[in-house]
């Protein structure tokens, strides 16, 4: 029988990483520090999953496909929101150490897991939902890759929900009520989508006082976003839409 | 929409601005070439429309751009709201109006 296991990653250094992990809830907590083993190819989450299963089975902590799909592992590794399941060890190591903190802008609910409600109740204030004009017995409508709202949607749309942004957002820090770029990125490709039929109504929700004329153009977000996206460029977009809609009387 | 009305306000004085902080830097470092005293400045400003629209736009400019930049940082840091914040943010612009136009009319008039 041949064994595949030479094919696996195999520990080539074995020395020690000093974790410093954040623990507690909504009523506040302090860093605990672990001594965790380093491996090849280690990743943040690796390295939480290695805690939770060998060290202390009460931390709690959020994650799904590790792949960096679906947008729930994220966290504060050394003070910046990073995607854990796709960021290396190696790329983040402070010396001999990380830390580990839940979502900065976010509401603890225990160690390392946040209540994202707030996260995503700001989508839907911000109008961001599709507002379908066809039923499914019409025709699908044709749209053109190269047509330039369908190019400006594309290079938004792949947003993974994971709220790096959001923690990123020095703006969302200093005023909670502000939808942050997340929501507003989302905005922006849904006013791209020629068959939307709820513009008015998105650019009203965009343009009020928690919306889009608040951010500084700082760029936190497009600096940290984990998919290259630029929530930035979308909110100035925004900005633009609005001002013209205004202008011209229709918000 | 309080927040695209001040965005384009905020926009429209920047875009007034920046030709006339050019204006004022370029002839500033031009007319101290070889010195200038208070006087000298005073008897070729004194009666000018033209000095006196210049500032006085550049006043009316900065009363609008300063009061809404600063509306801001006083929403976000002091945690200013509502009527409060709407009374900070005239009362910057007015101050701001009042004491620039008390300056041009001193240089101008």
């Amino acid at each position: 029988m041949i064994s595949n296991l030479e094919s696996y990653p195999v520990s080539k250094t074995k020395e020690n990483i000093d974790v410093s992990i954040w623990r507690g809830d909504a009523t506040g907590g302090d860093f605990v520090l672990y001594v965790v083993p380093q491996e090849d190819s280690q990743t943040i989450l690796d390295v939480v999953y290695y805690v939770q299963r060998h060290l202390d089975p009460k931390l709690s902590y959020r994650y799904a496909c590790r792949v960096g799909m679906c947008g729930s592992c994220a966290m504060m590794v050394n003070g910046k929101p990073r995607w854990t399941c796709r960021t290396h060890v190696q790329t983040v190591l402070d010396g001999n150490t990380v830390t580990i903190e839940p979502l900065r802008n976010l509401p603890v609910i225990k160690d390392l897991a946040c209540d994202m409600s707030e996260f995503f109740d700001k989508w839907r204030e911000a109008e961001a939902v599709f507002h379908p004009t066809k039923t499914r017995d019409d025709e699908i409508e044709p749209i053109s890759p190269d047509s330039a709202k369908r190019q400006a949607a594309a290079a938004a749309i792949e947003c993974i929900n994971c709220a790096v942004c959001y923690a990123a957002c020095d703006v969302v820090e200093k005023n909670p009520k502000y939808l942050g770029p997340a929501a507003l990125n989302r905005a922006w490709t849904l006013f791209n989508d020629v068959r939307d039929g709820g513009q008015r109504a998105r650019l009203r929700a965009v343009a009020g006082d928690a919306g889009c004329h608040n951010c500084h153009s700082q760029q936190g977000c497009s600096t940290y976003c984990p998919n290259d996206l630029n929530p930035t460029l979308s909110i100035a977009g925004l900005k633009r839409a609005t001002a013209r809609a205004a202008l011209k009387g229709e918000i | 929409m309080l927040g695209v009305r001040l965005y384009l306000a905020q926009r429209l004085s920047a875009f007034i601005l920046a030709p006339l902080v050019l204006v004022h830097l370029g002839v500033m470092i031009y007319a101290i070439q070889g010195g200038l005293d208070a006087s000298e400045i005073l008897s070729r400003t004194r009666g000018s429309l033209w000095w006196a629209a210049m500032y006085g736009l550049f006043v009316a400019a900065v009363s609008v751009h300063a009061a809404i930049g600063l509306r801001v940082i006083a929403h976000e840091h002091l945690k200013l709201g509502g009527t409060g914040l709407n009374l900070f943010t005239w009362g910057i612009g007015l101050l701001l109006l009042a004491m620039g136009g008390r300056a041009v009319i001193a240089v101008t008039l």
